[in-house]
This record gives C-alpha cells, structure tokens and sequence, in this order.
C-alpha cells in the first residue's frame, strides 16, 4: 500500500463518517416534533457532518491551497453554526412565540426571561415541574 | 474501471442527495417561519459539503472556492432573518 492509497482510504473512512452524519441530521430534522429540538438534531450533526466531509475532501487532494481552504471552511463552520442555530432559536422563542412539544419537563427561559417572554401564553413546560 | 473508491465517492454523493431531499420535505412543510430557516441552514450545509465532493468526483479543485463562500453567505443570510424576525415583533 502506497502513501496515496493510504491517504484515499482516510479520505474516504471521513467522507463516509461525515455523509452518515447529515444523513442523521435530516431524518432529526423530519422527525423530531417541535423548533428546538429539530435545531438541536441539525446545527451539532450537521456541522458535525460537513466537518468532517470538508476534512475529507483536504485530505484527498493534499495540496497547499486547497487544503488550507478545506480546513478554513471546516472551521467557519465550527464557529458560526451554533451562533446561527442560538439566533434561529431566540428568535423563534421570544418573538415568533413558538410552541413547545407538549412533553417538554423543564424550561428554565421561562423562569429566568420573564421579562422578555411576557405574554407568552403558560403553556406545557413553562416552569412548573411536569406531573406524572 | 470502478474502484472501492469511486463507488464510496457515489454513496457519500447518494447519501447527501437524500439528506437534501429529506431537508426540502421539512422546507415545504415546516409549520412556522423559524422552522423553514433551520431547515434552509441544513441544506446550504448539505450543499457546501456536496460542492466539497464534486471536487472529487470532478478533479477540478477550483470549486473549493465556491464551498467557502457559500458557507459565508448563510451565516450572514441566517443574521438578517433573525434581525428581521426580532425588529419586526418590537414594532
């Protein structure tokens, strides 16, 4: 086995890894029921999964320029997806109002926003612990 | 000739096709705004690691360029929505 079979078979175990990981991160976006929950499934496994793609793909070329782009993505993308998905999320939350899963036990922004949700209608998971 | 490595190459491609299609079907039927912009977050993401597998499948590396600068545009597409989102329910 020779230095560039090594290199492709990495580049492939990652590319491979990071498709699992989208895949993962669209079935929880389809599926999971309510705003903060289907960004909780899409901002970590998403990022997560073109991460580790975009690392793929710069270890399959090895080259300066592209490699060094590959890497700069992967690393924007660590740093602005959980800003993106905080600022969906608040912006969901506490002005478009949106409605938790009915099953939802803890909310702790209930009780330590007050302020800013006034006028949030109680609902299920507004601060009173859960019965049953 | 179809290696190991060529037919990987078509499934992680497959793979992302289906996330994206998966991602679509929560676009049209999200049932609020904020909904449809997650799921717009995670098909720029799908799409910025598909451009970064059509430089392997294509070789023409130039496309990179076209993977960083899509990855740019949605952060600052998601701060205009939430900006928009927040100073509209102040008014």
């Amino acid at each position: 086995m020779t230095a560039t079979d090594a290199r492709d078979l990495v580049a492939i175990l990652l590319m491979l890894a990071g498709a699992a990981f989208i895949l993962v991160a669209a079935l929880g976006l389809l599926r999971m029921p309510d705003l903060p929950m289907r960004l909780h499934a899409t901002s970590k496994a998403g990022t997560l999964g073109a991460g580790l793609i975009l690392a793929g793909v710069a270890v399959f070329h090895w080259e300066l320029g592209v490699t060094t782009r590959g890497l700069v993505t992967v690393l924007f993308l660590i740093l602005t997806g959980p800003v993106a998905a905080h600022l969906i999320a608040r912006s969901g939350y506490f002005a478009l109002r949106v409605k938790l899963w009915e099953g939802t036990g803890v909310n702790e922004l209930a009780q330590n926003h007050a302020r800013q949700a006034k006028g949030r209608e109680a609902g299920p998971g507004d601060g009173s612990p859960r019965v049953t | 000739m179809e290696s190991f490595f060529d037919i990987s190459v078509l499934i992680v491609i497959a793979v992302l096709l289906l996330s994206l299609l998966l991602a679509f079907v929560r676009v049209v039927t999200g049932p609020t705004l904020p909904d449809r912009v997650a799921a717009l977050e995670l098909v720029n993401v799908i799409v910025v690691a598909f451009i970064a597998m059509y430089t392997v499948w294509s070789g023409q590396v130039a496309f990179i360029d076209a993977s960083v600068s899509l990855a740019l545009i949605a952060f600052v597409s998601t701060l205009a929505f939430a900006r928009f989102v927040m100073r509209g329910s102040e008014s």
